[in-house]
């Protein structure tokens, strides 16, 4: 067995042992992402010399006895709207084409503090919107289960490199599914921590309200693992909630008999592919042998969550891409007459179509008259939704549904119709309207050998019950097999 | 104040940037002048990923504005974002708040004249400043300074219920006053750190308010009197000649002395407000907003109005020393260390102070202390020394740290009061003026004075001249 297959937590027991180096493990990635990089496009950038060098320095400081995270000497990768001080953060658009940050995010700060070595930086949906990593302003990337498929969005690039083992880990940003999509469509575990228990200082703004940076992992044990070393509070982040996180990898318990699941009927109704309910309600029947209670539930709004999360969505990031004018940073459009030409130019030229959509959807529903009958209504809905879940979740430890309505999909399938696309997301963007935490596990395959995903939903701050049944579920299932390239 | 027969209805928003210690949502320092670009940060630059985070002090030093203009204070309240492009903005937004400010519906008493005028306040908010655009000769193009990225402002909004543009300047000048003894404003006009936008209608008595138009870059007070006489006149012109007033945004031109119209009201931009959800709403406790209205200092109106009724000292002085805070504060030290005589103290800090502080000279930058006015002061309203005694004392002190005592002792500058010594001198002086004790009792009153004079010289001039002269008259009309 290759070193690049091994999990997070495997290898760090190894590199504690001294068995092996962080060196070879990060040279056996490196060597991985020459091998398979051509067929699977998950990066924007990597730099094998400075990964190296940190590796060797990590191989220092274990030689040396120096206390190090559990992480420390793992390669991992980063999505490329998270900023690295130094190293480009294009968030694939033109518009951030050659733009280096000056500043770390918080969550950079923190795995470096714990010695992981970073591989680079991965593709995704322009500014992390949509659902198939079509919308990168350089590139597609593939999904390793089949390069003829999408490998979901927007963090497709993170799914990808750790499903094909061009990473060990990585990290990835979810604003209405971006994370919990790809890990489902590339069969790894992608968790979507509460909003304010990892700081987004850092991570370039899509949706304020509804952004959080979470991991990506072969195993629900990494994903834990990783989860630990970014969360917490941070007081750069306003949002961010000062509170204990203990940690979820220790918690990890397989141990579910008595834990009640709901069934919300609503996830399982038209617009899913059947194969993929009968994926999910296999792998629930298998947790309730395990002693889990299973109920249906009945979640009334989900019908509406979608449109509340397109305008609030939408509304949102009309705002926070406003700074991208020209004047700063960034792309800057040539030969114009003046200011607003400047503006006009930069804009039209700087952005893509899906982009520029959401920013004009946007736009328009904060407009003055429309404020009320769009914005103003959907944050009512949000305030519903949520009063849903907290009235379900007096009688349900958990909530499962699946991650995706349908398997990974061609690509060009779906990318000429804006709504096919939007409708990957019907599962995932009610959790992010209701900043809960939930994880995506894959659940099967279908019958072309495409992995089926299952999302556990859990309350707020309770990671650790949806982690200990993706846990549960994972035992049952048996370990992540990677795909062959 | 009427305009030929129009009465003219003026409105104020004044901005003015608070002077705590760093910005508004970043750690960056918050000063003025320093080089371009060096008080900056990746969020008040309003780079991609960064966050806000607020500073506290600006919501106390908001708040304690709202008290000292009899504000409600609504002590939960959220932020929003005002949605608009320009290159010194650099998130394209800026950070205010809408629909719910920190203070609402207050009032300001505005010494108008002998009147006093209850002026209605709208609303107080919190906002940040933007940057500066630069021009330079060598440039082609505009230059953007970040530095004022993100200093705090406070947008304090009047109603309709000031006439004219004395009324306005009254009102602009206590506002500053307040903001100068609550101390949360270095309201420095000339830095920018006190600007206005005013809203201007007119109309004839007894008929509804006309159309107003709001005029924009107005950075004095000045330019405030006379861009309000000019907007009035403007628009009573229009009426005049038969057209309306419409409803726009205009441009002040002070060195022009005239407005521009900027925008109509149908153009008027679409600011596209929504709670900025970076941030978490503002929740004051109900104890803090208590503490900050129960520390609150004197005001100046009270304080005007203190001196007048206590001190018995003229309206006119007691302006004079509340306009400057320093002042005020030292008059109040000396009164508290004893001043016997609050009017003679009144007339030292308007006087002596005055000169130096008008000089560029602080108190502190002195060897004066309020212990060592007063002694003076005491001393003169006790006919220890004379006036001019004090004085060459005050020029003393100033420079040295030396004892007042010590000072009259080695001048010989203590006054004779002592009825027996100055008798002694006044019978050798009338003695040695026979004829000008007689031209005195032959009816040229004149005379006394020089007797006097006399008596002054022998005493080397440390006789009292009040003592000196009743006892010379008592023995001329003997």
């Amino acid at each position: 067995m290759n070193l690049y297959e091994y999990n997070a937590y495997e290898l760090s027991s190894m590199l504690k042992d001294k068995k092996i180096s962080s060196r070879e493990l990060t040279a056996s990635v490196f060597d991985r992402i020459e091998e398979v990089e051509p067929k699977v496009g998950a990066y924007l950038y990597t730099n094998k010399e400075a990964a190296l060098a940190k590796a060797t320095e990590i191989d220092n400081a274990i030689a040396n006895g120096e206390d190090l995270g559990r992480l420390a000497g793992i390669p991992i990768g980063i999505k490329d709207n998270i900023s690295t001080k130094g190293i480009p953060t294009t968030c694939a658009s033109k518009m951030l084409e050659n733009y280096k940050p000056v500043f770390n995010a918080t969550v950079i700060e923190k795995l470096e503090a714990e010695g992981v070595v970073m591989t680079g930086k991965l593709n995704m949906d322009e500014f992390a919107m949509g659902s198939s990593t079509e919308n990168s302003y350089f590139k597609s990337t593939k999904n390793p289960f089949n390069t003829e498929c999408v490998p979901g969005g927007s963090s497709g690039g993170s799914a990808a490199a750790v499903a094909a083992g061009e990473a060990i880990v990585a990290l990835g940003s979810d604003t209405g599914g971006s994370i919990r999509q790809p890990a489902s469509l590339c069969g790894v575990v992608g968790l979507k921590p509460t909003y304010g228990s990892v700081s987004r200082y850092g991570l370039v703004a899509f949706a304020s309200s509804l952004d959080q940076i979470g991991p990506f992992g072969k195993s629900v044990k990494d994903v834990a693992l990783l989860q630990d070393a970014i969360c917490g509070y941070d007081k750069m982040d306003a949002t961010s909630v000062n509170r204990s996180y203990s940690s979820l990898y220790d918690g990890l318990s397989e141990n579910i008999a008595g834990l009640k699941i709901g069934i919300p009927k609503e996830y399982f109704g038209e617009g899913i592919r059947p194969e993929v309910k009968a994926a999910v309600m296999n792998s629930v029947k298998e947790l309730e042998k395990k002693g889990a209670i299973v109920k249906e539930i009945s979640l009334n709004s989900t019908d509406y969550a979608l449109s509340a999360y397109y305008i609030i969505a939408c509304a949102e990031a009309s705002s926070n891409l406003a700074r991208f004018d020209g004047v700063k940073y960034g792309y800057r459009a040539q030969n114009c007459d003046g200011l607003v030409d400047m503006y006009e130019k930069t804009r039209s030229e700087g952005f893509g179509r899906e982009v520029k959509r959401r920013i004009m959807l946007g736009t328009f529903v904060l407009s003055s008259g429309y404020y009320d009958a769009y914005y103003k209504k959907a944050k009512l809905l949000q305030k519903r939704i949520l009063s849903e879940f907290n009235e379900a979740f007096n009688d349900v430890d958990v909530i499962i549904t699946p991650t995706s309505p349908f398997e990974a999909f061609k690509i060009g399938e779906r990318s000429g119709d804006p709504l096919a696309m939007y409708a990957s997301d019907i599962c995932t963007v009610t959790i992010n309207i209701a900043g809960l935490p939930a994880v995506s596990v894959p659940c099967g395959f279908s019958a072309s050998g495409l992995p089926y995903g299952m999302q556990i939903i859990g309350k707020k701050f309770d990671e650790q019950t949806i982690l200990n049944t993706a846990y549960a579920h994972e035992n049952i299932f048996g370990a992540f097999k990677m795909p062959t390239l | 104040m009427m305009i030929k027969g129009y009465e003219v209805v003026v409105g104020l928003e004044v901005h003015a940037e608070l002077n705590t210690k760093t910005k508004i949502y970043c750690n960056c320092k918050n000063s003025f002048g320093l080089e371009v670009n060096t008080q900056v940060c990746p969020i008040c630059m309003g780079m991609p990923g960064t966050l806000p985070t607020l500073n506290e002090k600006v919501v106390e030093y908001a708040i304690k504005m709202g008290h000292a203009l009899n504000c409600g204070i609504n002590r939960i309240c959220k932020q929003d974002r005002k949605n608009y492009y320009y290159p010194d903005l650099p998130k394209s937004y800026q950070i205010s708040q809408a629909d719910i400010p920190l203070c609402h519906d207050g009032y300001l008493d505005v010494i108008i004249g002998d009147d006093v005028k209850r002026i209605g306040i709208e609303r107080i908010h919190i906002e940040e400043d933007a940057g500066k655009l630069l021009h330079s000769d060598k440039f082609d193009g505009s230059l953007v300074d970040f530095n004022r990225c993100g200093v705090p402002l406070i947008e304090i909004v009047s109603k309709p219920d000031l006439r004219g543009s004395d009324e306005a300047k009254a009102y602009l000048e206590t506002i500053r006053s307040i903001l100068r003894y609550i101390d949360i404003s270095d309201c420095k006009m000339q830095e920018g750190s006190i600007r206005c936008d005013v809203n201007v209608s007119v109309h004839k008595p007894g008929e509804p308010f006309g159309t107003r138009c709001e005029m924009k870059n107005v950075n004095s007070f000045s330019a405030a009197v006379r861009g309000i006489d000019y907007e009035a006149n403007r628009q009573i012109a229009l009426i005049e000649a038969g057209g309306t007033v419409v409803q726009e945004t205009r441009r002040w031109d002070d060195a022009k002395g005239e407005s521009i119209s900027m925008r109509s009201k149908e153009d008027a931009q679409d600011y596209r407000y929504f709670p900025e959800p970076d941030l978490l709403t503002i929740v004051v406790p109900e104890e803090k907003v208590q503490y900050l209205k129960d520390t609150l200092p004197e005001l100046p109106n009270a304080k005007i109005m203190r001196y007048v009724n206590d001190y018995s000292i003229s309206h006119y002085d007691a302006a004079m020393i509340v306009d400057v805070p320093e002042k005020s504060a030292f008059f109040d030290k000396c009164m508290n260390v004893g001043c016997k005589a609050p009017k003679l103290l009144a007339n030292w800090v308007l006087g002596e102070i005055s000169k130096f502080m008008n000089e560029g000279t602080a108190i502190e930058d002195t060897k004066l202390t309020p212990e060592k006015l007063v002694a003076i002061v005491n001393y003169i309203n006790d006919g220890k020394i004379s006036t001019a005694a004090g004085k060459t004392i005050f020029d003393v002190i100033l420079t040295e740290d030396k004892d007042i005592d010590a000072i009259i002792e080695e001048k010989s500058l203590s006054q004779v009061s002592d009825a027996s010594a100055l008798e002694a001198i006044a019978d050798e002086v009338l003695a040695a003026n026979e004829k000008s004790v007689n031209d005195y009792l032959g009816g040229k009153t004149n005379a006394l004075g020089y007797l006097v004079g006399q008596c002054m010289k022998a005493s080397k001039g440390k006789a009292n001249p009040g003592i000196m002269k009743d006892i010379i008259l008592k023995k001329l009309t003997k």
